[in-house]
């Protein structure tokens, strides 16, 4: 089925949240850990079989600190830091070194406690020298919320996107957040509720952002023979892509248009899957908005049609495309770096374990992470049951 | 280029060595791009080569200081101490080309709206390239 790799089938064979929400009683790193045990277990694999190491965000040389804590002397590794969608990108690089024969178990993990930490910062150092501290931090734009607001402004400018489409999201997102006990907010939330938030910077409102949790989780990659070992069902990563675009917002050619555009093209490509062929949408939801530009970037509708595509109640539970089944950054966990929970709804669904959120027969699952500033980065996995 | 009215802003972290050019013309209220001389496409920030043809024959140029806005957001958290909100940020098209993140100095503004450079002084620091609805 997979067009590149085909000769050498790629697994996910362990898939584990950290603690989420607010942890008070571990550390980043013990965080990790656990879910590293978690993960391994499911798997049917211990701390020593691990031979590759992918993290970000685990501070400087983060896969160094990461293996030392674990006692992992990997041979193949990477801190790689391309925003929240780094575990996407690090599922494309562990199933190419796998293929490769240059590692065999591959440990993808990531941890943060910025909720309890309260570290989640909001504006560019000024006087650091760097491009963004002279022509970005002087005018006052928040971040990331300004950046991503001019995105949105943007495409509701060329594409009559509403308030109310952006509002959909987020009532989406929490209808599935009631389906999942570990959902942060769960509360019921109506579309009046969602159009009566407050403006922070123009037109995202406070339920347009995502939230800011402690969390994180580990997946373990493998190839087909070690996948053997999983105590409960491996899954089989069809494809994997991924792409950037700008660092800086006003080098952005076209606000919006992602790099989901490539990255998507090159997963579903190696899959040899089309958007047709997915029964359930796990995408980084760090904005409202960001919904709608993958549905078009990815080839789910066309340039302007998603925020019809998602009042028509589509994505919600029942829809024709389930999405943002953990409830996501919006309404599940956001801890900084959503990605790596987005891989772990999507592989839970694939394994028909995700209890009252559950897409019946889910097949085919895609995992769409971003990260940066105004959708710097993109990456792209499909997952498939077998 | 006129001479350093001020030396080594990049040395006081406001600039680097390839941006002095840009921040030492602000102090002179003046508004600079990058042009090839090579195919005549601007550019902004500066770089050693052009990002259209990739020759290294880049000369800086004064802009119009006329654009449209791209796009536009008013700010309405606390960012820093000395920007109380809400205030507007946009994206301004110069005629140009280069594509500047910016302040609109206005209660209000729309993505479209045509714009010309203004100038925010700043204790301590060059004038800040801002602009104003025409």
């Amino acid at each position: 089925m997979s067009k590149s790799l085909g000769a050498s089938p790629i697994y996910i064979s362990g898939a584990a949240e950290t603690p989420l929400g607010k942890v008070t009683d571990q550390s980043e790193l013990s965080m990790v850990a656990l879910a590293a045990k978690e993960a391994l277990g499911e798997a049917g694999l211990r701390v020593k079989d691990v031979d590759a190491v992918f993290t970000n965000y685990m501070g400087e040389e983060g896969s160094v600190q990461v293996g030392e804590y674990m006692g992992i002397h990997p041979r193949y590794a990477e801190s790689s830091d391309m925003g929240g969608a780094s575990f996407e990108f690090f599922i494309h690089h562990a199933m190419l070194a796998i293929a490769a024969g240059r590692c065999e178990v591959a440990l993808v993990g990531y941890a943060s406690r910025q909720r309890s930490r309260r570290n989640r910062k909001r504006a560019i150092a000024p006087t650091d020298g760097t491009l963004a501290a002279q022509f970005e931090a002087p005018f006052g734009i928040h971040f990331p919320i300004g950046h991503y607001a001019l995105s949105a402004a943007r495409h509701m400018y060329e594409h009559g996107t509403t308030l109310e489409h952006l509002a959909h999201v987020a009532v989406t997102a929490r209808k599935w957040a009631q389906l999942n006990p570990k959902a942060w907010s769960r509360e019921p939330l109506t579309l009046d509720d969602a159009m009566a938030s407050p403006m922070l910077c123009d037109p995202l409102r406070k339920v347009d952002c995502c939230l800011v949790t402690d969390g994180g989780g580990v997946v373990i990659v493998t190839s087909k023979e070690r996948a053997r070992d999983a105590r409960k069902r491996p899954v089989r990563v069809l494809g994997a892509g991924e792409s950037h675009c700008q660092w800086h917002v006003a080098q952005c050619p076209d606000l919006t248009v992602t790099p989901g555009v490539v990255s998507g093209r090159e997963a579903f490509g190696m899959a040899g899957v089309t958007p047709a062929d997915v029964d359930v949408l796990e995408p980084y939801d760090n904005f409202t908005h960001a919904v709608l530009l993958y549905l078009e970037d990815l080839g789910f509708c066309k340039k302007g049609e998603a925020g019809d595509f998602i009042a028509e109640g589509r994505l919600a539970p029942g829809g024709s495309l389930p999405a943002l089944t953990s409830g996501g950054g919006l309404s599940y966990n956001h801890p900084g770096a959503l990605g790596i929970l987005l891989l772990i709804e999507a592989v839970r669904q694939l394994r028909h374990e995700a209890g009252a959120r559950q897409v019946e027969d889910a097949e085919i699952a895609v995992a769409h992470g971003t990260g940066g500033l105004a959708f710097s980065t993109a990456s792209t996995v499909v997952l498939a049951r077998e | 280029m006129s001479k350093l009215a001020q030396p080594n802003l990049s040395d006081q972290g406001i600039a680097d060595p390839t941006t002095e050019p840009f921040w030492q013309a602000c102090l002179e209220r003046r508004l600079m791009i990058q042009k090839c001389a090579s195919c005549g496409h601007h550019q902004f920030y500066p770089r050693p080569f052009c990002l259209s043809c990739e020759a290294a024959t880049l000369d800086w140029i004064e802009a119009r200081g006329t654009g449209t806005i791209y796009s536009l957001t008013t700010v309405r958290l606390p960012v820093t101490e000395e920007l109380p909100p809400p205030y507007l940020v946009a994206l301004v098209d110069l005629d140009e080309g280069p594509r500047l993140l910016t302040s609109i100095d206005a209660q209000k503004a729309s993505i479209g709206d045509t714009v010309r450079v203004a100038w925010r002084e700043r204790p301590g620091l060059p004038p800040l390239p801002v602009f104003r609805l025409v």
